[in-house]
């Protein structure tokens, strides 16, 4: 399989505090990839040095093109979806102007219209709540509607940060099973950062694993759930 | 009774100006989260420049949109290449740059045109509506209200409004769908720029044309962004028409203020209004989370 993303020597820092020291990871076509790690390992901040959204150093590789001298908004543009902590969504909007918001950057109006309608269809609730103020969705539906924004760019890849977050059992569930029918009926590859192990586990099938800005373990899904250590940390058994 | 119904229309004829500068600074303030204090300088000087074409022989609505065009380009210019290196810059480096621009802008107007108080051309005929309000503030208001129009339209229903507004609610997430925030900063400063010589062009035939004849009007105009709501461009515009009426009806029935002392009327309201309803009336409160 040929590689989505290539990340080399990836360093990361707010300020004068440095947060990524140097990571190598690549992500495969079609595939989903999680980080895994403790609070503060730099998960998040992974995601977003590949969006540009800190400073960064290193090599970051899209398909061979390089990433790194690229602002966030060139960066959404080459393909890469990101849907952030806390969803961002624009609240005072409704939720379809969110997901029209979602296309601005294609130009392409019939495929704009088709998107939206499929992007109802694997999240019926947001056709219902369309004319909503994003800000008044629960939880879970303004979750949906994230995922169902960064669908709307068509991505090469979705970056996912902690779409568990603060969401009921149930609707997590609903919400992962529906990011697998993504993945398999899209094609979309997925980097998936998850506080929630062994869920993420259960979604992706390479997974990383990062301490205090390191990766220290990878693997296949299987055999990432097979290690003691991580078992032992982040799985509880 | 006729005094009365004058006043308002005045009021409402002025408050359309007024509504014009506030939502120029409400949408400045949008995107850096400072007050525009030069914003009446630059629609001073976008005056001077539409009144040195009209003086050289071009027509007066060719002008006049030649001169929207130019003030668009100059704001554009504005924030690329001043505001944009300030942006992270603290509070007080954006108010010198503010006071910098004020300055340069009413002494290059003074250098280029003189100090001299000048006429400038109304395009409305002399003469009043039913002999209550002048012709050419019947005119204002309504070029005024098309301009508020097409911009409300143009944030409501087009692909670029939109994006603004997604730029300056929540930056982050706007670049994360694909919005250069950076332009869509830009572009908000065009806009106010043209919006405010609009403002400046429609008003200048009444107050005469001076570098300082924005001074009082955009006080009042800051009065209209803060009664409206510094967040709420339509606050703001409401807020317009509302200082319009209350200053001509305070002027006129309260003669210890008369005309001499009405411009204390947009100071009182903008320290009534942050202490009782820092908001305005139709802002809303910003929670900032720690």
């Amino acid at each position: 399989m040929s590689h989505l993303l290539e990340v080399k020597g990836l360093e990361a820092s707010y300020g004068p505090t440095k947060v990524l020291h140097g990571l190598d990871f690549s992500l495969d076509k079609g595939g989903v990839t999680t980080i895994l790690g403790a609070n503060g390992a730099g998960k998040t901040t992974t995601l977003r040095a590949i969006s540009g959204m800190v400073t960064r150093k290193g090599s970051i590789a899209l398909d061979g093109a390089e990433l790194t001298n690229l602002q966030t908004s060139d960066i959404t543009r080459k393909g890469i979806a990101h849907v952030p902590e806390g969803r961002g969504t624009f609240v005072r909007m409704s939720a379809e102007d969110n997901l029209r918001l979602g296309s601005y950057s294609r130009s392409d109006k019939a495929g704009i219209a088709e998107d939206m309608e499929r992007v109802y269809n694997y999240f019926p609730i947001l056709k219902q709540r369309r004319n909503q103020q994003a800000g008044t969705l629960s939880g879970g539906e303004a979750q949906m509607l994230a995922v169902g924004r960064a669908l709307m760019l068509q991505p090469k890849l979705l970056l996912l940060d902690e779409p568990s977050f603060g969401l009921a059992p149930l609707i997590v569930q609903e919400l992962f099973e529906i990011l697998k029918k993504i993945n398999v009926q899209e094609g979309v590859s997925m980097l998936l950062v998850e506080q929630n192990a062994s869920l993420a586990l259960d979604l992706a099938d390479h997974a990383y694993l990062l301490e205090t800005g390191n990766i220290v373990i990878s693997g296949t899904s299987e055999s990432i759930l097979e290690n003691e250590t991580v078992r032992r940390s982040y799985l509880g058994y | 009774m006729d005094l009365f119904l004058q006043q308002i229309l005045t009021g409402i004829a002025n408050g359309a100006i007024y509504a014009c500068l506030a939502l120029a600074v409400v949408m400045i303030y949008q995107a850096i989260d400072h007050f525009n204090f030069a914003q009446g300088e630059m629609a001073m000087f976008s005056t001077y420049i539409c009144w040195a074409m009209i003086a050289g022989g071009v027509p007066y609505w060719l002008a006049f949109f030649a001169t929207i065009v130019v003030s668009f380009v100059g704001g554009l210019a504005i924030e690329r290449i001043i505001f944009k290196p300030l942006h992270n810059a603290p509070v007080l480096s954006h108010v010198v740059v503010f006071i910098g621009l004020i300055a340069i802008f009413n002494s290059s107007a003074g250098a280029i045109w003189d100090h001299n108080i000048k006429t400038f051309p109304s395009p409305f005929p002399s003469g009043s509506f039913g002999g209550l309000i002048g012709l050419h503030e019947v005119g204002m208001f309504f070029v005024t209200l098309i301009l508020l129009l097409g911009i409300f339209c143009f944030f409501r229903f087009t692909r670029v409004g939109m994006a603004m507004q997604a730029a300056a609610a929540n930056p982050d997430s706007a670049e994360l769908v694909g919005i250069r925030v950076g332009w869509m900063l830009a572009l908000g400063w065009g806009l106010a720029a043209a919006i405010g010589a609009v403002a400046g062009m429609m008003i200048a035939p009444i107050v005469f044309l001076d570098p300082n004849m924005m001074l009082g009007i955009l006080l009042y105009g800051f009065a209209a962004a803060i009664v409206g709501g510094i967040t709420s461009p339509g606050g703001a515009v409401a807020g317009g028409f509302l200082v319009g009426i209350i200053e001509n009806l305070v002027g006129t029935y309260i003669p210890a203020i008369g005309s001499e002392l009405k411009l204390t009327v947009a100071l009182v309201l903008i320290v009534t209004v942050l202490l009782f309803k820092p908001n305005g009336l139709f802002g809303k409160t910003i929670v900032t989370r720690v």
